[in-house]
């Protein structure tokens, strides 16, 4: 019920600051014109503005010392303080490589897989076999990510996991894979491929069967065969998706997912499992030192929002393509 | 069979028949890698633990038992999460649509002013954001913390999936067939019920099935914003049996089993049969919806 009672407010206050901006009367006609559509919008707009925009109002607390009686605009102005608290922290060159390194990792090998993929599984003309494939190689995606560290865990414990049984049976040592800082990235990346390749394969696979046939017919005409169907006609026609994806991902390229590396942090692999959301998690919630989260968290959302700026700019003049 | 067989081999050159060869291994390699693990899981929640702890259930299970499901059955904490989670999936999906259906409908028309404004005021929040603790803070003053709401209304429109059902509309609901309606004395808010929304039933399928998944293996706002653990989801709970190997020790939630817990490969075993418990509703409504897959991603796809 506090609920309502703060949509309400907040939702006066929206008309009144759209209202009084320049374009007041023809907007005021516009409602009126429009009221229907303007009403079933009107409940996705609240939600998107208190949930998103009021926490962005709140990124202020990074630069404010966080009084609980004071809410979060009410703290002392502090600037720079806590950024550079972050800066000079020993966490801080420890929490930029680890996030770089799984985020990177991830970024190239998940942003190559799908690709592949789509390709081999356009290359199955057996319509049948093909739909099992298809079938079979979305599934994972819909699996939850405490189940698949949950799969981690069981297949990879070093005295009852199946992976280390096959291990063991083709000669190779049995590992602590999750509890270890040299398996942990490469355990991380391999698992969200499995996961993932799959259902990302899907739009280029819808890319796939867009290409027009007679670009075939014409290929096969000059004596093409297969593989050079794959490298001068499917290969080029993915690369619009390609960079529009790629863009995409750019932004995240400090976006580790918190929830899997969270799951899967145990004392002997924090070495090198401990990323920014983590830390931000676990100084913000945890341990309540909340202007401090906010800003190693506003650290990285800015560099997120960077890079894609950056991807996007680069993407636009190189290649005329572009995201907006 | 044989004379296909003997045309493939007349009619394709060298080159085509080492690439059908390859795609053929490659594609096999990648099922089994797909398809074994969850395979294995299947075959081990339904075999001697002690067998599969040493490795010698691989291909088929052994010694069948279903120790693990019936000990399932007996944990509270299971069904308590179980109950949590369906309550949120199916409210949160309902409203999820309630709010994402209509707001992408409006967006889609060209007679709404405005619109480019409001699709920059969404798309904006998928690249930048406040943040987890101000996000924190905030739905602690609005009474959200340990509050079942938390898991429906917060996140009652997605972005993405906005956008795919307003590029549906777009495409798929001219705005010529609304004012031809129009002409009729019909209002959107008619047109949207009694046309938009019936032609719509691949698209409601496809967002429905993405809100469904979201809700079902949300983990996070039981993690930040749950303490109550009566209220928890089920993605908690897996989280303690699954990951902190609270398997029936005792303890929190009670119900389960013997204090100090079974030995490990007992708890193996329930790990096995709830891995398959907490996904198999997920997997039941898989076949039904796969058809709209490529559909949802085709329709998100074109750029808006």
């Amino acid at each position: 019920m506090n609920l309502a009672k703060n949509e309400t407010k907040s939702a006066k206050k929206t008309k009144n600051k759209t209202t009084d901006s320049k374009t007041q009367n023809g907007f005021l006609k516009e409602i009126r014109k429009n009221y229907q559509l303007w009403l079933m919008i009107l409940p996705g707009f609240l939600v998107i503005l208190i949930f998103n925009y009021i926490p962005m109002y709140g990124l202020q607390l990074a630069f404010r010392r966080f009084v609980p009686t004071e809410g979060i605009t009410g703290g002392e102005f502090v600037g720079m303080q806590y950024f550079n608290q972050f800066f000079d922290s020993r966490m801080f060159s420890t929490l930029m490589i680890n996030t770089i390194r799984i985020s990177a990792t991830t970024m190239v090998v998940g942003f190559i897989a799908p690709v592949l993929l789509a390709l081999l599984i356009n290359q199955i003309k057996h319509k049948r076999a093909k739909s099992i494939m298809q079938t079979t190689v979305y599934l994972p995606h819909f699996i939850s990510i405490v189940v698949m560290v949950g799969m981690l865990t069981v297949f990879l414990s070093p005295q009852s996991g199946i992976l280390n049984h096959f291990a063991d049976m083709l000669g190779f040592p049995r590992r602590d894979f999750l509890g270890s800082t040299r398996f942990f990235v490469p355990t991380y990346v391999i698992s969200e491929i499995w996961q993932r390749a799959g259902w990302n394969s899907i739009i280029y696979l819808a890319a796939l069967s867009n290409v027009d046939p007679q670009l075939y017919e014409s290929a096969r005409m000059d004596g093409a065969n297969r593989w050079q169907l794959v490298r001068h006609v499917e290969i080029p026609s993915l690369v619009p998706t390609m960079i529009i994806l790629f863009i995409l991902n750019m932004g995240g390229i400090l976006n580790a997912g918190f929830e899997k590396i969270f799951l899967m942090q145990n004392p002997l692999n924090l070495p090198v499992a401990e990323v920014i959301s983590t830390y931000v998690y676990k100084i913000g919630i945890i341990q309540n030192q909340f202007s401090y989260a906010t800003a190693i968290g506003l650290f990285n959302t800015l560099i997120n929002f960077g890079f894609l700026l950056l991807a996007n700019y680069i993407s636009k003049k190189v290649a005329k393509t572009s995201l907006f | 069979m044989m004379t296909a067989i003997k045309k493939y081999f007349s009619k394709t050159s060298t080159a085509d028949i080492l690439f059908d060869f390859l795609v053929a291994v490659l594609s096999l390699m990648v099922f089994i890698i797909i398809a074994y693990p969850i395979y294995f899981v299947i075959i081990a929640s339904v075999s001697d633990s002690r067998l599969v702890t040493r490795g010698l259930v691989t291909l088929f299970p052994r010694g069948f038992s279903l120790y693990g499901y019936e000990q399932i059955f007996q944990d509270t904490r299971i069904w308590i999460g179980y109950m949590n989670t369906m309550i949120y999936t199916i409210g949160g999906t309902f409203i999820n649509l309630l709010v994402t259906l209509p707001a992408a409908y409006a967006l889609s028309r060209k007679d709404m002013r405005g619109r480019n404004f409001l699709t920059f005021f969404f798309a904006f929040t998928m690249f930048f954001n406040g943040g987890i603790i101000p996000t924190y803070l905030l739905f602690r003053d609005l009474g959200l913390i340990d509050s079942r709401w938390v898991f429906v209304i917060p996140t009652a429109l997605n972005v993405f999936n906005l956008i795919i059902a307003r590029t549906f509309f777009e495409h798929s609901i001219p705005n010529s067939l609304y004012e031809a309606a129009e002409l009729d004395g019909c209002t959107h808010f008619q047109f949207f019920l009694k046309v938009a929304l019936p032609l719509s039933k691949a698209l409601i399928s496809v967002i429905g099935l993405y809100y469904l998944v979201q809700h079902w293996n949300n983990f996070f706002t039981g993690l930040i914003f749950i303490r109550d653990y009566s209220k928890q989801p089920l993605q908690i709970v897996l989280r303690d049996i699954l990951i902190s190997n609270q398997a029936f020790q005792g303890g929190a939630g009670a119900g389960g089993g013997d204090i100090g817990g079974y030995a490990q490969q007992y708890a193996e075993q329930i790990k096995y049969a709830v891995i398959i418990v907490s996904t198999l509703p997920i997997l039941a409504v898989y076949p039904f919806l796969q058809k709209y897959f490529e559909k949802g991603v085709m329709i998100g796809s074109i750029k808006g």
